[in-house]
């Protein structure tokens, strides 16, 4: 019965909150003289051939996989109770310095893509870093800090971009770093595919996706199986009380920062390994902002995250088939707004329900203490 | 109170349950029905029953920003409408997500359903349109803004036109006109993001100042640097910027900054000062009286006429590919607006710098 409950609840949660999203974007979808039904067609029109449909998925994982590392970015921080705004300038600033040592360097195949990896996983933590250690050593906010440190990541992104770093000559209208030769690129998994036996694509699914799904099971296994995601959670969820059971608190802040600014370094790369080969003024902005709405879709859990990154990814490649229906792009974002605000609604409610219920079974047994604590900490995670 | 919440809680419930109800009966029966280009997207304008329906079905991608920037992206609409109601013809209007990421997507997507020519919008296409070119080599590409030559000397294949506009003879004029209407021998420019393509708006200006007055002072400032496409789209720091320039002793401020021009304007008419507009005659399109009085001229850019004669040509299977088409001073491809008459007693100054620019007298530098 309270295994039921508990499952109703977190379902609850998700599911009120789509429905709503769902209405809220018909009302949007009505007033702009349009048909809802017709949108709601257009999201799920993956096309006829099994060719544009194997299309459309690819488009979605391809979109997806970005998101998802962006949210997982972000969920450690959340998981400590640190917002981690500064995504967004972890990874343009990871992304180009990876892209500059990428092509500045040959070796051997693999021993090129790790270096790109852990180059830009390092300059990911160590941006991040800087916000963990002000926030140890001098009490400030990383609200504020990472915020301020975006604007700083971005301008030397640009800076580094358009001098030491630039690839394209003068007087040409995209800037961009030199290319990253032959062994620092990650092939497609379309090969793959044709072995299942699935058409072909047309164009590229990243071969990111297997590395994203790992560092996705490895933060969810770190987490919830280890010493240290132990720490984080307490930490997260009562400093105070963490701190008395022998946490580290400042140390467990740098820590969580350098892991999301680690994992942030990442978000640039399937782009860069297997699509662009280069930073350029054209790369891909705004994931980091995005993956903080994916993290809260996910409630920072990594499968929540992949399905919130799905999500995203499957409404993005749906503003491709609303416009050719005569349905303006803007509905999407409409749609992926109106998901995470009534996402956090619905959590808070969920949450305060369970509360309610954790003190009437509290009130009738006064001996069930610990669930009562537990109940919050369940919504919460 | 709290029972009318209830209701409109259940009337919410209720619309979302209609909606997914509708999802999955449309799942049972809609496969049928085709992709795409079902609703909205078809028009046809007076067709003249002499002539045979041509077999043009243009496919139109923005820029990030789209459609209703009353701008560069709308100017092309204005092209394409044109071609609309005298062909018509179909069309599609696409844009890119806001980051743009599914640029290579869209004009794929615009090949796959047959629409061709497809018209890419903006330099930005520059990074995918030589590859989405190669897979659809029977449809004919056009880029505004993009060159077809590629840095590395490459083509973007013969299937794809670039349509470029000499942004710096048209900005030579609007440096000429300012350098004749300022009082303070002080002038500015506001470029919205330090690129290339708005570098050759600078250089044209300030050339053109010079060429008037040598001793000119001309303000540059960029709104944001490469990389940071903010500077399009910020109207608060464009005003910001161009109020500096008002208050440092220049009278006239001409700028290249798409959205952010608006602040311009406002600063213009704080300062009691004149602006220059730029891409479309933006004395017609800001819409309000008290910004309209400082708007001296616009710098026109012709992306409508660009894209108007390019779908003609394809109607008249006169596309030759694989190389750009200039739009200068000598098609009037650019040029300066007259609306409100401000410029009207230098206008034979202008014509005569038109004139030396057009027989190669004068040779407008393209970097600043």
């Amino acid at each position: 019965m309270n295994l039921v409950r508990r499952v109703g609840l977190t379902l609850f949660a998700p599911t009120l909150a789509l429905i709503v999203a769902l209405a809220i974007s018909a009302i949007v979808i009505l007033a702009i003289g349009e048909s809802p039904l017709v949108a709601l067609r257009e999201l799920f029109n993956f096309g006829d051939s099994s060719a544009s449909q194997i299309q459309a998925v690819t488009v979605i994982l391809n979109r997806a996989i970005p998101l998802f590392l962006a949210g997982l970015a972000v969920s450690i921080g959340f998981r400590m109770g640190l917002f981690n705004i500064g995504v967004e300038g972890q990874y343009r600033l990871a992304t180009i310095m990876a892209a500059w040592v990428g092509s500045a360097i040959v070796l051997p195949a693999p021993l090129h893509l790790l270096l790109i990896v852990v180059v830009a996983m390092a300059v990911g933590a160590i941006w991040a870093g800087i916000a963990g250690v002000l926030k140890v050593t001098r009490g400030v906010s990383e609200v504020i800090s990472t915020i301020m440190l975006n604007f700083i990541a971005i301008g030397l992104a640009s800076y580094l971009l358009t001098g030491p770093f630039r690839g394209t000559p003068e007087g040409s209208l995209t800037i961009a770093t030199e290319d990253l030769p032959e062994s620092g690129r990650l092939a497609s998994l379309n090969g793959l595919l044709g072995q299942l036996g699935l058409a072909q694509p047309r164009t590229d699914l990243s071969g990111f996706l297997i590395p994203a799904i790992v560092v996705g099971v490895v933060v969810a296994v770190v987490v919830k199986r280890t010493r240290f995601g132990f720490d984080l959670r307490a930490s997260g969820l009562n400093p105070a009380a963490a701190t008395t059971s022998g946490v580290n608190a400042k140390g467990m802040v740098v820590k969580a920062m350098l892991i999301s600014g680690g994992l942030a370094g990442l978000i640039g790369l399937p782009d860069l390994l297997g699509d662009t080969y280069h930073y350029g003024t054209e790369f891909t902005s705004g994931l980091g902002f995005l993956g903080i709405a994916v993290a809260l879709l996910g409630r920072n859990n990594p499968l929540g995250i992949a399905f919130g990154a799905l999500l995203f990814g499957f409404l993005d490649r749906a503003a491709l088939s609303l416009q050719f229906a005569g349905i303006p792009s803007q509905v999407v974002t409409i749609i992926q707004g109106t998901i995470v605000l009534a996402v956090v609604i619905a959590n808070e409610v969920a949450r305060r329900i369970a509360i309610r219920q954790a003190e009437r079974s509290g009130a009738n047994l006064p001996t069930a203490g610990p669930p009562a604590g537990e109940q919050p900490a369940t919504v919460a995670t | 109170m709290r029972r009318a919440r209830g209701r409109s809680i259940a009337a919410a419930l209720l619309l979302g349950c209609l909606s997914l109800a509708a999802c999955a009966e449309d799942a049972g029966n809609g496969n049928g029905t085709g992709t795409g280009g079902n609703g909205g997207t078809a028009t046809n304008g007076g067709t003249d029953p002499t002539e045979e329906t041509p077999e043009a079905r243009v496919g139109l991608a923005f820029d990030v920003g789209g459609e209703g920037d009353q701008s560069f992206n709308d100017s092309a609409v204005a092209g394409l409408q044109q071609a609309i109601d005298e062909f018509g013809i179909e069309s599609q209007k696409v844009s890119p997500n806001d980051d743009g990421s599914n640029r290579a997507e869209l004009l794929a997507q615009l090949a796959e359903q047959g629409f061709n020519p497809v018209i890419a919008v903006g330099f930005a296409y520059d990074e995918v349109i030589a590859d989405v070119a190669a897979e659809f080599p029977d449809t004919t590409f056009a880029q505004v803004d993009g060159s077809n030559a590629v840095f590395d000397g490459s083509s973007k294949g013969p299937n794809h036109t670039g349509l470029l506009f000499a942004e710096e003879q048209g900005s030579f004029l609007a440096g000429v006109a300012a350098a004749l209407k300022t009082e303070t021998d002080h002038i500015g420019f506001v470029g919205g993001v330090d690129i290339g393509l708005i570098q050759k708006f600078e250089a044209g200006y300030v050339a053109g100042a010079t060429a008037v007055n040598p001793d000119i002072v001309v303000d540059v400032q960029y709104i944001s640097p490469a990389g940071d496409f903010s500077g399009f789209g910020d109207p608060a720091r464009g005003k910001i910027v161009a109020q500096g320039m008002y208050d440092g002793g220049a009278d006239i401020v001409y700028h290249a900054a798409g959205g952010s021009g608006g602040g311009v304007f406002e600063a213009a008419a704080e300062a009691d000062a004149l602006a220059i507009g730029v891409d479309s005659d933006q004395y017609n399109t800001v819409g309000d009286p008290a910004l309209q009085e400082v708007i001296m001229t616009s710098m026109l850019k012709r992306v409508d006429v660009a894209v108007y004669e390019f779908i003609s040509s394809f109607i008249d299977g006169t596309v030759e590919g694989g190389t750009d088409i200039i739009y200068d001073l000598e098609v009037d491809g650019v040029g300066l607006a007259t609306s409100g008459g401000q410029i009207d007693d230098i206008q034979d100054e202008i014509d005569s710098y038109k004139q030396q620019i057009i027989d190669g007298e004068i040779e407008v530098p393209t970097t600043p």
